[in-house]
């Protein structure tokens, strides 16, 4: 049998080749024979959904929907699959939730309203006309699966509907249950992520899980780690519109705090492109809090503020060259920027700019330094240049270094300064 | 003494549903279409940006995603005044046309043929109805074969959708202001390629089948007619002729044809879970308030109604006004033409591939406006969609959605008249009271999207009238 490690190393290649299919279906295959012959029973659960995650599930190629059908598990419960209807599905899903009890695994799509006992979804309804809702159904099921996964950004983490005012008080599965969630994010789901998931839970259980209990094997780096543009990013050749060749930060890619592997996997069954490819900025949806925030879509990330420097929209391909170069920051690493932004984040771009009026004190005088230092940054901004040329050319003029350095220290120290500011506040 | 058969959910399409009938003598005399799920989009979507319209209104519905791209886009570009440059209309109606052809295959195999003929025996296709099922064995093995093939084939369409969306379901390719991929000979060649073998599997499997299931069920062509007025807002907008569609817009009754107006779609919601104050003359003047507890209400679906009338629309009807197939209105005839656009679209979709230039513009850069109306009224795979978007100060104020589905599955209005569904069903017969087959065979005729149907409409002033 594949192990783990192999396994691992199959997901990560992007299951591009054929080998997934030829090897990790046999192996499945193999594996339930050892057990008996039997697949696992499986139930695919819609809530309140677009069902854009179940057909994004059957296009997955490697391996292909015939195999994971009826080779890999045995599908019982699916609304959009199904041939029984009515009270004929609803008393075999109570059938097999029951026979199976402990066994089955659930998969789950779409948010659970809650407001209002959840009356705004209902699942169908029982044949004495009792309805069930989204909330009854996912607490009743999650009971006895044997593992339960979330696949979408809805399921995991709320997503579209969850969004601000969210009318129907729409949760994420784990909001609503005590057991485990492995949540399955993507709006829709990459084919790859659901299928790997499930491959690797069957095969070996619970893959190793982030903090936001995704599986390391997809959402381990952020796109903007492996993007093929990221020479572009550093190099200050920035898209204007969409179509353009180009890093796609300034016309709001949220590459940089996404976490997933779509810029190597790519989409679809074929991996024919994904979004930055096609020259749009990437909306962030596989994270938790897409939409509110990582809307809005075309607008850019808010400022990051590094030691020594603060990198906006506007300066960031020339602070990147430039802190490179002095030799701040010689990489301009990830972890450093997903550990910021991800900071930043979670205030959140709101929808709605906030009104400056609405400022409190601190957050103005907060505004005001902060635009002080970006002023300050622009105006030596043509200083540090000519350092550059100084160094480049072997040309040095001591009093310019001088004057950069101490520039330098006093906006580490500011910068310094605000953090442990903000962190007492905290 | 009449009896009630509940169905619910009513499986095989998108989103929930439940539909009841009363039967007496063997025949429907009553029907009732439950739309059981709602999200409130178009609430959510207030106070945003208006550019993330039309990524975010995708999320209506998994299975016509791009249709919503088309219809948020549209809309964008008449509150903006834009035009889009040629080769950005041509990518679009490639972008579409794949996810239509992904829609109609995915409709006839997996949502309408289990309702005539019997899958294997095991899960998902057990349990089932026991009713007659007349396919011979040969030609169940046959049909239950090209099942199989026809997932790969659904697949191979989004990957056409994805070489100029960038990814599907929600694509990101079609944006206001054009498209985002600009054509190269490769990534035409990558489309054909895949395309060409879609075209086979139509010519060869799909249409075939759909012949073999006219010879065994002609009765379904005099079962399930329902209204008899077809409304279509018009599809594929041409590349050469700004405001015209390869596949015309119309209303038609009784082979009259007349323009679409807007302004006479009306709203009712007497029995729908809204409050009675939320019903619109005027589209932009619905409200949006929740009422679950009400009195006679049934549906989260509100009843839309062309000049008072009941209509429906799809494929059968855009196929009549555009005079390619008028051989009736019926359960048959829905599926049927639904299959002839499907080879229809693949040839059009050949065309056009031809027609991209290379290096030509794919995107119109524009100011957005600080107030604006717009109105995106376009076809999706299963009828007309209407996208209504109001700006003011830079941020949307109202976003309206009508969905072909709300059309077909409405509940009924304030007169009393059943919707689309709920008129085809009454006077079918049933000749097992415990396998109703007969219902799900005339409901799903419609490629019903529940996910499309449940909406939110929240206050507005009038938008100014807007004629086709």
């Amino acid at each position: 049998m594949l192990t783990r490690r192999e396994f691992i190393k199959l997901c990560l290649t992007g299951m591009a080749s054929m080998s997934l299919s030829r090897l990790v279906v046999p192996e499945v295959a193999q594996a339930l024979l050892e057990k008996g012959g039997e697949r696992p029973p499986f139930i695919w659960l819609e809530c309140d959904t677009c069902v854009g995650d179940y057909f994004s599930f059957l296009n997955t190629l490697h391996p292909d929907v015939q195999q994971v059908l009826f080779q890999m598990i045995e599908m019982h419960y699916s609304n959009s699959l199904m041939v029984a209807e009515g009270g004929m599905a609803i008393n075999y899903l109570e059938k097999i939730a029951e026979e199976r009890y402990g066994d089955y695994i659930l998969v789950v799509e779409g948010t659970v309203p809650t407001a209002d006992n959840g009356c705004y979804s209902l699942i169908g309804h029982r044949p004495n006309g009792e309805a069930i809702t989204d909330l009854d159904a996912v607490r009743w099921l999650a009971k006895g699966a044997k593992y339960i996964l979330a696949a979408g950004t809805c399921a995991s983490f709320g997503g579209p509907y969850a969004a601000d005012p969210n009318p129907t008080g729409s949760k994420a599965v784990h909001e609503v249950i005590d057991e485990q969630v492995i949540n399955v994010p993507g709006c829709p789901v990459h084919p790859d992520w659901i299928v790997g998931t499930l491959s690797h839970v069957i095969l070996y259980g619970v893959p190793d899980l982030d903090a936001y209990n995704r599986p390391t094997l997809f959402y381990g780096q952020t796109i903007h780690d492996k993007c093929p543009r990221r020479a572009d990013f550093e190099e200050g050749v920035f898209a204007a519109k969409p179509g353009d060749s180009g890093c796609l930060y300034k016309i709001g890619c949220k590459g940089p705090v996404t976490y997933s592997d779509c810029p190597t996997r790519q989409w679809i069954g074929d991996h024919t492109n994904w979004p930055v490819e096609a020259n749009t900025p990437c909306i962030g949806c596989v994270a938790p809090g897409f939409p509110d925030r990582m809307a809005p879509f075309f607008k850019h990330l808010p400022d990051l503020v590094l030691p020594g420097a603060i990198i906006n929209a506007r300066t960031a391909g020339t602070a990147a060259i430039g802190a490179a170069v002095l030799g701040l920051v010689t990489h301009f690493g990830a972890s450093i920027i997903t550990g910021r932004f991800k900071k930043h984040m979670l205030d959140g771009t709101e929808t709605d700019e906030i009104n400056p009026d609405l400022f409190t004190v601190e957050q103005k005088s907060e505004l005001d330094e902060i635009s002080g230092l970006l002023e300050d940054i622009n105006k030596k901004h043509t200083e540090l240049e000519h350092k550059i040329h100084y160094l480049k050319t072997g040309k040095e003029n001591p009093t310019i270094i001088k004057r950069t350095r101490s520039f330098i220290g006093r906006l580490r120290k500011k910068s310094n300064h605000t953090e442990e500011e903000k962190d007492g506040e905290e | 003494m009449a009896q009630k058969i509940m169905i619910s959910p009513v499986t095989r399409l998108n989103g929930f549903w439940r539909l009841d009938v009363e039967v007496e003598n063997g025949k429907v005399i009553d029907a009732y279409s439950s739309g059981i799920y709602i999200r409130g989009l178009e609430k959510i979507m207030q106070r945003r940006d208006p550019r993330d319209a039309v990524y975010l209104t995708q999320r209506i519905c998994g299975i016509c995603s791009s249709a919503h791209a088309m219809a948020g886009s549209l809309a964008l570009e008449h509150a903006y005044n834009l035009e889009i440059p040629r080769n950005a209309v041509i990518i679009r109606n490639l972008i579409f046309g794949a996810d239509l052809l992904q829609n109609h295959l995915r409709h006839f195999y997996f949502m309408a043929l289990p309702d005539y003929a019997e899958g294997p025996d095991e899960p998902p296709f057990i349990p089932r109805y026991k009713a007659e099922y007349r396919f011979n064995k040969k030609e169940t093995e046959k049909l239950f074969q090209n099942y199989m093939e026809s997932i790969d084939m659904s697949r191979l369409c989004h990957e056409m959708l994805t070489i100029y969306g960038g990814k599907a379901p929600h694509n990101h390719g079609i944006l206001a202001g054009g498209a985002s991929v600009h054509p190269t000979a490769d990534n035409i060649r990558l489309y054909l390629f895949r395309l060409e073998q879609v075209k086979r599997f139509i010519d060869e499997k799909m249409l075939p089948d759909m012949e073999l299931l006219i010879e065994k069920y002609a009765d379904y062509f005099q079962i399930g007619s329902g209204p008899e007025t077809l409304l279509t807002y018009g599809m594929f907008p041409r590349e050469d002729k700004r405001g015209e569609f390869y596949l015309h817009p119309g209303v038609i009754s009784k082979d009259q044809l007349q323009p679409v107006n807007s302004d006479l779609i009306h709203e009712q919601v007497k029995h729908s879970w809204f409050l009675d104050t939320d019903a619109a003359t005027d589209i932009m003047q619905g409200a949006t308030n929740f009422y679950p507890d009400k009195e006679g209400a049934y549906s989260w679906i509100k009843a839309p109604r062309y000049q008072g009338q009941v209509v429906q629309t799809g494929p059968l009807c855009r196929l009549w006004v555009a005079e390619e197939y008028r051989h009736g209105i019926s359960t048959l005839d829905r599926i049927y033409a639904r299959c002839l656009e499907a080879k229809k679209v693949a040839d059009y979709l050949q065309e056009w591939v031809q027609k991209l230039e290379p290096g030509k513009p794919i995107y119109q850069e524009y100011e957005p406006l600080r107030d604006a109306k717009g109105i995106g009224l376009v076809e999706a795979m299963r009828g007309g969609l209407g996208h209504w978007i109001e700006i003011e100060d830079y941020h949307i104020k109202n976003y309206q959605v009508i969905t072909p589905s709300a059309w077909n599955m409405s509940p009924r209005d304030d007169n009393g008249l059943p919707g689309a569904v709920e008129q085809s069903l009454i006077g079918i017969s049933i000749a097992d009271f415990k396998n109703p087959i007969e219902i799900g065979r005339v409901a799903r005729s419609f490629d019903p999207c529940s996910s499309c149907a449940v909406q939110v409409y929240t206050p507005q002033e009038s938008l100014e009238q807007y004629i086709i």
